[in-house]
């Protein structure tokens, strides 16, 4: 059964067409890489999936719910969807065991103990144990990206979004927050991530969408289809990304 | 030849003056910075119509003298039935004014804070009010707090015109003293003192909850 599934997504900004008909299916502990230029409306895809944009045609759904922006819906939608964002947005006057600590506590109601545990476990999990009462302006930035993404973690979401999350970063520091993912990948974890990390696409990623012009313009197995491109458009990005 | 030790007959007159202003300072500061927190909320992310409702209110205050909008709680509401004491029009007063002038402040530190930081928090299932009282607030007091509690020194200051309506402040008992022993220059000069001293005490005050509240900067 498909984990995320989208059809015939339309959405406008006002006159700007932006997603033409997205049909996309995701299933569960598939690692989804979705490539393509600078405003061939990835982030919109993204941001239709967990309710943060509204969508004028066509249908999502994410574990058989429908997706709507009401605000009640968005609530329960984060509950099965995690979103990790390129700028971090670390909550900066809380601590890092604070920011992981939350949602857990407000939303699913857990006691700070249980909390704390959980907290602990997925700092752990990000190689940031010993930063659990650091303040976010201390860290380094791929420092601060883990912590985003152990704070998604914390809500044990069925899927795990991720715009751009190393674009933000210096060269050097890429690599910690690659591997981090590649860890949950291991562990069967369902991502769908933007991202210009071909290598990482091709030898972590299970399949790769390609977004041209606000359509899905070629998809399919993550070697498969970066080794041997259909498209003349896809050519042409690969051929301008490596 | 100045005469301090005149004044020393009155003192119980000048304490009970600045415990009128020290009570109505502290009571309208908090009541002014809720008010323009709660005007601020509205004015930033409320609907149209109750942005709309603020900008007037704000706007309407900012404009006109503050012993106007006094004379016309005191002297004027009567005439619609609304009887209230000085203490009580003196309190309502100076909380509409620092209302409005927080409620611009404090807007804009609502609005330094970025569309990310309320996007991460929708995303992780908060909902608006968790995401104002949790992740909001305290980064965009933060920001404006050095001109918030200067504006509440001032409006602490302008107290002073209460004592026109006959509220027993600070000024009222300098006035007093100096109409009874004809000392006014030794009178007022002290009353000076004393506000001062309040405005130096007010500071200390907000610096040091501000040290509290704002911790996370000078730690680790
Ligand atoms: N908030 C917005 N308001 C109006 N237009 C937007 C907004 N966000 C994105 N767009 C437009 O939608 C298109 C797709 O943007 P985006 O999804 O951010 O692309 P990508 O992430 O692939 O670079 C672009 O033309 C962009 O200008
Ligand atoms: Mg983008």
């Amino acid at each position: 059964m498909s984990l995320v599934n989208l059809h015939q997504v339309h959405k406008y900004y006002g006159d700007n067409h932006v997603l033409k008909g997205i049909d996309l299916d995701i299933k569960a502990g598939e690692v989804v890489s979705i490539i393509g230029k600078s405003g061939s409306g990835k982030s919109t895809l993204l941001r239709c999936i967990n309710g943060l944009e509204q969508y004028q045609e066509g249908g999502i759904t994410v574990d058989g719910k429908e997706v709507t922006t009401e605000d009640i819906q968005v609530r329960r939608l984060a509950l099965s969807v995690g979103m990790i964002f390129q700028n971090f947005n670390l909550f900066p006057h809380m601590t890092v065991g604070e920011n992981v600590m939350l949602a857990p506590t407000i939303v699913l109601k857990k006691s700070k103990a249980e909390a704390e545990t959980t907290a602990r476990a997925m700092l752990e999990k990000v190689g940031l144990a010993d930063k659990f009462d650091s303040f976010p302006e201390k860290l380094s930035g791929g420092q601060q990206q883990r912590v985003a993404i152990a704070r998604a973690l914390a809500m044990s979401p069925k899927v795990l979004l991720c715009d751009e999350i190393t674009s933000a970063l210096d060269p050097e520091l890429v690599g910690e927050v690659l591997k981090v993912l590649e860890q949950l990948a291991k562990e069967g974890i369902t991502l769908v991530l933007v991202t210009h990390e071909m290598n990482f696409a091709r030898d972590v990623g299970s399949r790769v969408v390609f977004m041209h012009q606000g359509k899905v313009w070629e998809q399919g197995d993550s070697k498969t289809l970066l080794s041997n491109p259909q498209t003349d458009e896809l050519k042409q990005f690969i051929g301008a990304v490596l | 030849m100045l005469y301090f030790s005149d004044l020393l007959q009155y003192s119980d007159v000048f304490l009970s003056g600045l415990k009128t202003t020290v009570e109505l300072t502290v009571l309208t500061t908090i009541l002014g910075v809720v008010l323009g927190t709660v005007c601020a909320t509205v004015r930033q992310y409320g609907n149209r119509a109750s942005q709309r409702v603020v900008s007037v209110y704000v706007e309407l205050i900012r404009n006109t003298p503050f012993i106007v909008q006094l004379f016309f709680i005191f002297f004027g509401l009567p005439a619609i039935g609304m009887m209230l004491s000085p203490w009580e029009a003196s309190m309502i007063a100076l909380t509409i004014n620092l209302g409005a002038y927080s409620t611009e402040i404090i807007r804009a530190g609502l609005a330094s804070i970025s569309k990310g930081q309320i996007e991460a928090a929708k995303v992780l299932g908060l909902n608006f009010r968790q995401t104002l009282t949790r992740v909001i607030f305290v980064p965009a007091f933060e920001k404006i707090y050095p001109a918030l509690t200067s504006q509440c020194i001032i409006v602490m200051l302008g107290s002073a015109v209460i004592s026109q309506i006959s509220v027993q402040d600070l000024t009222y008992a300098a006035n007093l003293v100096q109409s009874r022993n004809f000392r006014a220059f030794e009178s007022y000069f002290v009353t000076a003192l004393l506000y001062l001293g309040l405005s130096i005490l007010l500071r200390f005050a907000f610096n040091a909850l501000g040290k509290r509240l704002f911790a996370y900067r000078a730690s680790n």
